[in-house]
């Protein structure tokens, strides 16, 4: 489904290499998780996949089901099926966050080529998609993620994924911010989503989310590449060790 | 902002809809109504001179009275310099190479039916998203007003360049006691009336335009509601300058007596020529005690293409008096074209306990200049007046709040609102704003809150990472900033209206 090869990138501005050649494979129905310190390089890799400004890529590729992603818009990306949850969701003033999510659904319908999705239709579904991320009628009328505390981002983050149903899904550190019980819906909306068709790429720096978000595939990253990859038990060594034996190990 | 009881519109419109992005879309970077309609004219010749305002005075059968008001204007006008204080610049205009007085020829004899119409009229209304019924009511179709209507009423005035071309639902307003009319009937029909108010609110000698405009105005609405009668329906009136080298001056006077209500729009569109035009309007609202006034405008003239060649140079007065107590009147704009644009909508808050609010959204994209704001005039004790000011720029245009509040020594425990937000779009606009603020008793309270800020790279990522492509996204975060101001609007104008900050917007980003 998404297959990253050798993908180098440098910041724009300043003569910056920060991926280093991440070769990646993530397929269809599985979980693959990403942990590694802080600084290596996690959420870059996510916003060079759905195309944000400011990073050129100096080698390397990434596709989607086939298509290179990299060629694409942003929009482009996200109506080929691509998701990403923002680590720091953004701030909208004035923008409801149901006008919002409609007009981002129906965007993605057009470009597709699809029919737009009713009023009525929208307003059922994200009704039925909210109350199960215990998101209330206020947030939902409220403008985008204006005076959110950092679970109900995260929450959000969750419920765009949900309506917008894509192929591929990036969840920046999902669960940094999060108490327990929060982690747990935001865990149980993902697990909502994990189908046969659709791949998930969680990044994470801790075991606990894992828990609830069982992956198939755990690597490891640092300095701007995967490191190591291995089962489910990686995620543990982690947690008991840190990532100091795993360095040395390579190293 | 403690002690406003101002009441806030419920009704919530969000954000951006489909409309306002097929708008976009359908639009595809151009201006809407830059269409120009084939209609043979009749013309006045250039030039402005006493012979002039006395055939535009004849060919309105207006009585001598109004002959003589025009000609004592003509004279002020020759002893007024055109103000140059503003935020603005623009070639010097030469008012002696304009037309003062233009009228399609087939005004001239009343039709019989939509088949006797000048196709090409009514093609322009269509345009204009005029309703079929008004349609064939505008286009003085007789028996029209028995025709079924579509959709919910609002009576229509349409005034193409300088006469009102005809005004719809006459009947049933005049049932409800409500005159709506052009102001060169009401001269005719009503002259205790225009007499008693025209030039009481906006005096003839002003201002070099509005001076300009009592001389030479050749048509505009009238409205009058009675004591006591809330109008049943939306009045509204849409302007359009078609005809070349044209200057437009339309005159309104809006008259609400004791205790009654009127909502009133109006919509302004011009074609794409390469050459500037000039429109100098003025608007004259009278307010009596427990009324209540609301005009709402759109002004979408042609703002001239990227380069700044053509659009309409905009200079208008618009006031209104609350002359009773408890009186109270609301202006809501949203300024999108023009090439020039000169605009301070004001209140004369005179009756105690008299409000006043002025919510504004200017947009300037490409060459365009707005210049643009409120006065507020505090006479009557425990008067409110709040002001919302929503300023984008975008291209190279430079926009400019300009707002006077003024507390008088008699105004006891007034109070006023200011909130005056800018939004730049790209790095080479500018905006501006300019408060003055003059309190002359000690228990009056004004406040003023200003911010500017920029559409963020990562709002736009965001708002893209999710599926909207860059116009989308800009107008939804555009609209998002507009939407106190937005909200204020009646519903069929806010749609426009955010179809119109989208369609603006174009062109703007990437
Ligand atoms: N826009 C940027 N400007 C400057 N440095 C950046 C930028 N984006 C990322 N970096 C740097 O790249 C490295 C990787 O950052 P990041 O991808 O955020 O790591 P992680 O998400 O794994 O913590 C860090 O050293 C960070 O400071
Ligand atoms: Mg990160």
């Amino acid at each position: 489904m998404l297959s990253i090869k050798n993908l180098h990138v440098k910041l724009e501005e300043e003569d910056k290499q920060i991926l280093k050649g991440v070769d990646l494979e993530v397929e269809a129905g599985k979980v693959h998780a990403i942990m590694g310190p802080n600084g290596s390089g996690k959420s870059t890799l996510s916003y060079v996949l759905s195309g944000k400004d400011g990073y050129e890529v100096t080698d390397g590729s990434a596709t989607l089901e086939g298509n290179d992603l990299l060629d694409l818009e942003p929009e482009e990306r996200a109506a080929a099926g691509l998701f990403l949850a923002f680590q720091y969701p953004v701030e909208i003033p004035g923008v409801g966050n149901m006008t919002f999510l409609r007009t981002a659904v129906n965007a993605q319908r057009k470009a597709r080529g699809e029919e737009e999705m009713s009023a009525a239709d929208f307003l059922k579904e994200i009704r039925a998609k909210a109350k199960d991320l215990k998101i209330d009628a206020d947030m939902l009328k409220r403008p985008v993620n204006m005076g959110f505390s950092g679970g109900e981002k995260k929450r959000n983050e969750i419920l765009q994924m949900a309506m917008l149903e894509p192929k591929m899904c990036i969840l920046d550190e999902t669960d940094s911010g999060l108490d327990v019980d929060a982690m747990k819906l935001v865990a149980e909306g993902v697990n909502a989503l994990r189908t046969e068709g659709r791949g998930f790429l969680v990044i994470t720096h801790y075991q606990r989310l894992l828990d609830h978000i069982k992956p198939d595939v755990v690597h490891i990253m640092s300095d701007g590449r995967i490191i190591k990859t291995g089962g489910p038990e990686l995620a543990l060594e982690v947690e008991n060790n840190g990532y100091a034996d795993i360095l040395a190990e390579v190293a | 902002m403690d002690n406003m009881t101002l009441k806030e519109n419920d009704g919530v419109k969000e954000g951006v809809d489909q409309e306002t992005v097929d708008a976009v879309r359908e639009v595809g970077g151009k201006y809407k109504y830059g269409w120009s309609t084939d209609i043979e004219m009749e013309y006045a010749p250039k030039g402005l001179t006493p012979d002039i305002v006395r055939l535009i005075s004849e060919k309105n059968e207006e009585p001598e009275w109004m002959t003589e008001w025009r000609l004592a204007a003509y004279d002020r006008w020759l002893t007024k310099k055109e103000p140059d204080w503003a935020m603005v610049d623009y070639p010097e205009i030469d008012f002696q190479d304009q037309y003062y007085y233009a009228r399609p020829k087939s005004m001239a004899e009343k039709p019989k039916s939509l088949d006797d119409v000048d196709p090409k009229l009514l093609d322009t209304y269509k345009k204009l998203g005029i309703p079929l019924k008004e349609q064939m009511i505008l286009a003085g179709v007789e028996g029209a007003e028995d025709a079924p209507a579509e959709g919910r009423k609002v009576a229509v005035d349409a005034v193409f360049d300088s006469v009102s071309v005809g005004t719809t639902f006459q009947e049933e307003l005049k049932k409800a006691g409500v005159i709506f009319c052009s102001i060169s009937e009401a001269i005719r029909e009503h002259p205790e009336l225009v007499r008693k108010y025209l030039g009481s609110v906006v005096p003839v000698s002003d201002n070099f335009y509005a001076t300009l405009n009592s001389a030479v105005f050749s048509d505009g609405s009238f409205v009058y509601v009675p004591p006591g009668v809330r109008c049943p329906m939306e009045l509204s009136t849409y302007f359009r300058i078609n005809a070349e080298n044209t200057g437009q001056f339309e005159r309104t006077l809006i008259i609400a007596d004791k205790g009654s209500y009127v909502s009133y729009l109006e919509g302004c569109t011009a074609p794409q020529r390469d050459e500037s035009q000039l429109h100098a309007a003025v608007v004259e609202i009278i307010i009596e005690e427990d009324a209540e006034v609301k005009y709402s405008t759109v002004q979408n003239w042609y703002p001239g293409d990227e380069n700044g060649k053509g659009g309409i140079y905009n200079f208008v007065t618009k006031r209104a008096d609350c002359r009773g107590d408890r009186a109270k009147v609301m202006w809501t704009q949203v300024e999108t074209g023009s090439a020039v644009t000169w605009k301070y909508p004001s209140c004369i808050l005179r009756g105690d306990d008299s409000q006043g609010e002025f919510y504004s959204i200017a947009i300037a994209n490409n060459m365009q200049q707005a210049d643009t704001g409120t006065k507020m005039v505090h006479l009557g004790k425990r008067t409110k007046s709040r002001i919302v000011s929503k300023g984008i720029s975008a291209g190279k245009a430079q926009n400019t709040y300009r707002g006077l509040v003024s507390m008088h020594p008699k105004a006891k425990e007034s109070r006023n609102y200011t909130q005056c937000d800018s939004l730049l779009i790209g790095s080479e606009c500018g905006a501006h704003t300019v408060p003055y603020i003059e309190v002359k008793n000690n228990s009056s309270r004004v406040e003023h809150e200003a911010t500017t800020s920029k559409v963020d790279d990562d709002q736009m990522f965001y708002c893209r990472s999710r599926g909207m492509d860059e116009e989308e996204a800009v107008a939804l975060v555009v609209n998002g900033f507009c939407k106190d101001v937005l909200q204020a609007l009646p519903m069929e104008f806010a749609m426009e209206a955010q179809a119109l900050v989208a369609i603006s917007l174009e062109g703007s980003v990437g």
